[in-house]
């Protein structure tokens, strides 16, 4: 109703968002037309496609688990509390989104590699290296994905009135009572969101989990960089397994767009 | 307000000076350089990166009409790219089978030449912590090598078999730069690179020679880009790396010349 009163799309807006739209679903058809149905089950079923498939799965919603238990406080911090140098502190947040995730790599294993900054002591005194091993693929993956969640659940904290926090306070509940049952139910849509966000970019990760976590079948070797090998050897190969990564999200973010999103914003 | 953003009126007059007697001082070296350079595009395997350079020095003094260009990166990606169409007088690849493939689409001026071989090493960090001395040692360390997807995995794991080391890697890297960078970092105690590597990764690395009967030779090919536009001065190209010269600046940086 309201869109007859304001007038149609306008075509300074339509045009654009066409040619967004092709320029984002074009490449991605263009993966799919070239699948090779024949071979497809066959690429798809080896084991080191399962294999890597699982490992991804399972790594990826540690990764986006973890974001969660540390990036809600997070952002909760960064959009309630007033200190001083916050905004410094959310530039520092997004940094590993400007960061090549290469570079990111290589910064985690200065940190926490045999000889890194933290890791030398890790090592030294529990004997622990995470290097090669799925903690580092777990933590490359939060390194990356972490700032998505932080960002969009912090707009979700500025979004919601903080007025029903102060109205909450003066009934008597303490913050964190009004953070457990005010604030975090009405910011729960853009949670979710940027919990899928977060381990939409963690099952994508590539960079920074060859870097930190090398590759091994089974141990490190996700599936991102299971096409990126492949596609040395196989290309159809290759193929093959983008499209099971393509699959896996389009169904996640459907599914979850269906019961999470819409269900709670309306 | 407090942020020295705008430097003062006579600074940026100064500034602007001086761009401008920048331009003005480098104009007539443009306007020296009249006649048109012809290039020379190389596509070569990244494990070429030192000799090349220095080759390309020595070819642009006898030619000073020609600016070589090399594209350096993984000898299967290389050829991707020429058998996509990308614009290459030469390529030069660390095997023979990714110059096969684009000599089996019938891109090759001729049959494609072997014009070195690089064998394999292995190289500890420095300070070798832990005190890697044969190649039995590492079935006792944490070792990194090549994915067998790219060449120089494909040679690490020929070799270890060879050797009969059970033993598995703890990671399997994309290229042979990655494992120089996982040992000199500390973290993995040895890793499987070319002996070029070694040679260019200098003090940063301990080397630990493979015996030559275990050792896995990995032949180098080059050819001529059926489509290139200056066949004539590729094949100087070809001349000047096949030449005297050429296998000394090969050898130099640890290559097997025949």
């Amino acid at each position: 109703m309201s869109l007859k009163r304001l007038g149609g799309a306008p075509v300074g807006l339509t045009v654009p968002a066409l040619v967004a739209l092709t320029f984002l679903i074009v490449p991605v058809v263009a993966v799919v037309l070239r699948v090779p149905w024949s071979t497809f089950l066959s690429d798809i079923s080896s084991s080191g496609a399962r294999d890597s498939l699982r490992l991804s799965v399972v790594t990826s919603l540690i990764a986006a688990g973890l974001c969660l238990l540390f990036g809600v406080p997070l952002a909760w911090i960064l959009a309630r509390v007033v200190f001083p140098g916050r905004s410094l502190v959310r530039a520092l947040v997004t940094l590993p989104l400007v960061l090549p995730p290469v570079v990111g790599g290589v910064a985690l294993l200065l940190a926490l590699g045999r000889r890194g900054l933290v890791g030398q002591w890790l090592d030294l005194w529990f004997g622990l290296t995470i290097p090669f091993t799925q903690t580092a693929v777990v933590l490359a993956q939060t390194f990356v994905a972490l700032p998505f969640l932080v960002i969009s659940v912090e707009g979700a904290f500025r979004a919601s009135d903080e007025r029903y926090d102060d109205a909450a306070a003066t009934l008597g509940a303490s913050r964190w009572h009004t953070f457990r049952r005010v604030t975090l139910p009405l910011a729960l849509p853009g949670i979710v969101s940027g919990a899928v966000l977060s381990w939409a970019r963690a099952l994508g990760e590539f960079g920074a989990t060859i870097t930190f976590a090398g590759n091994f079948p089974g141990t490190t070797r996700t599936m991102p960089i299971e096409v990126y090998l492949a596609l040395n050897s196989d290309p159809d190969a290759a193929i093959a397994l983008s499209m099971i990564l393509i699959a896996v999200s389009i169904g996640v973010l459907a599914l979850l767009r269906e019961r999470w999103l819409t269900g709670l914003s309306t | 307000m407090l942020s020295p953003s705008h430097p003062p009126p006579v600074r940026r007059i100064a500034t602007a000076a001086l761009i401008a007697g920048c331009l003005l001082a480098t104009l007539p070296a443009c306007g020296g350089g009249t006649e048109a350079k012809s290039k020379l595009t190389i596509f070569a395997a990244s494990s070429l990166t030192e000799s090349f350079d220095q080759l390309e020095r020595a070819y642009e003094k006898e030619h000073p009409g020609v600016d070589i260009v090399i594209s350096y990166g993984s000898s299967t990606e290389l050829a991707d790219q020429i058998t996509q169409g990308a614009p290459a007088d030469v390529i030069a690849t660390a095997d023979a089978n990714s110059i096969g493939t684009v000599d089996d689409a019938g891109l090759l001026d001729g049959a494609p030449q072997q014009f070195t071989s690089n064998t394999l090493a292995i190289v500890t960090p420095a300070d070798n912590p832990a005190a890697v001395a044969s190649i039995d040692d590492l079935n006792d360390v944490d070792f990194v090598t090549c994915d067998p997807s790219a060449p120089c995995g494909a040679a690490a794991s020929s070799f270890l078999k060879k050797a009969g080391i059970s033993a598995a890697p703890v990671s399997l890297e994309a290229d042979v730069k990655s494992v120089l960078s996982k040992v000199t970092l500390g973290e993995a105690d040895a890793g499987i690179v070319y002996v070029t590597d070694s040679v260019a990764a200098g003090e940063k690395v301990t080397t630990v020679a493979i015996p030559a009967d275990l050792n896995v030779v990995n032949p180098y090919f080059l050819g001529v880009v059926k489509a290139s536009d200056a066949p004539d001065l590729a094949g100087d190209w070809i001349a000047l790396v096949m030449s005297q010269v050429g296998h000394r600046v090969l050898a130099d940086a640890g290559f097997g010349v025949q």
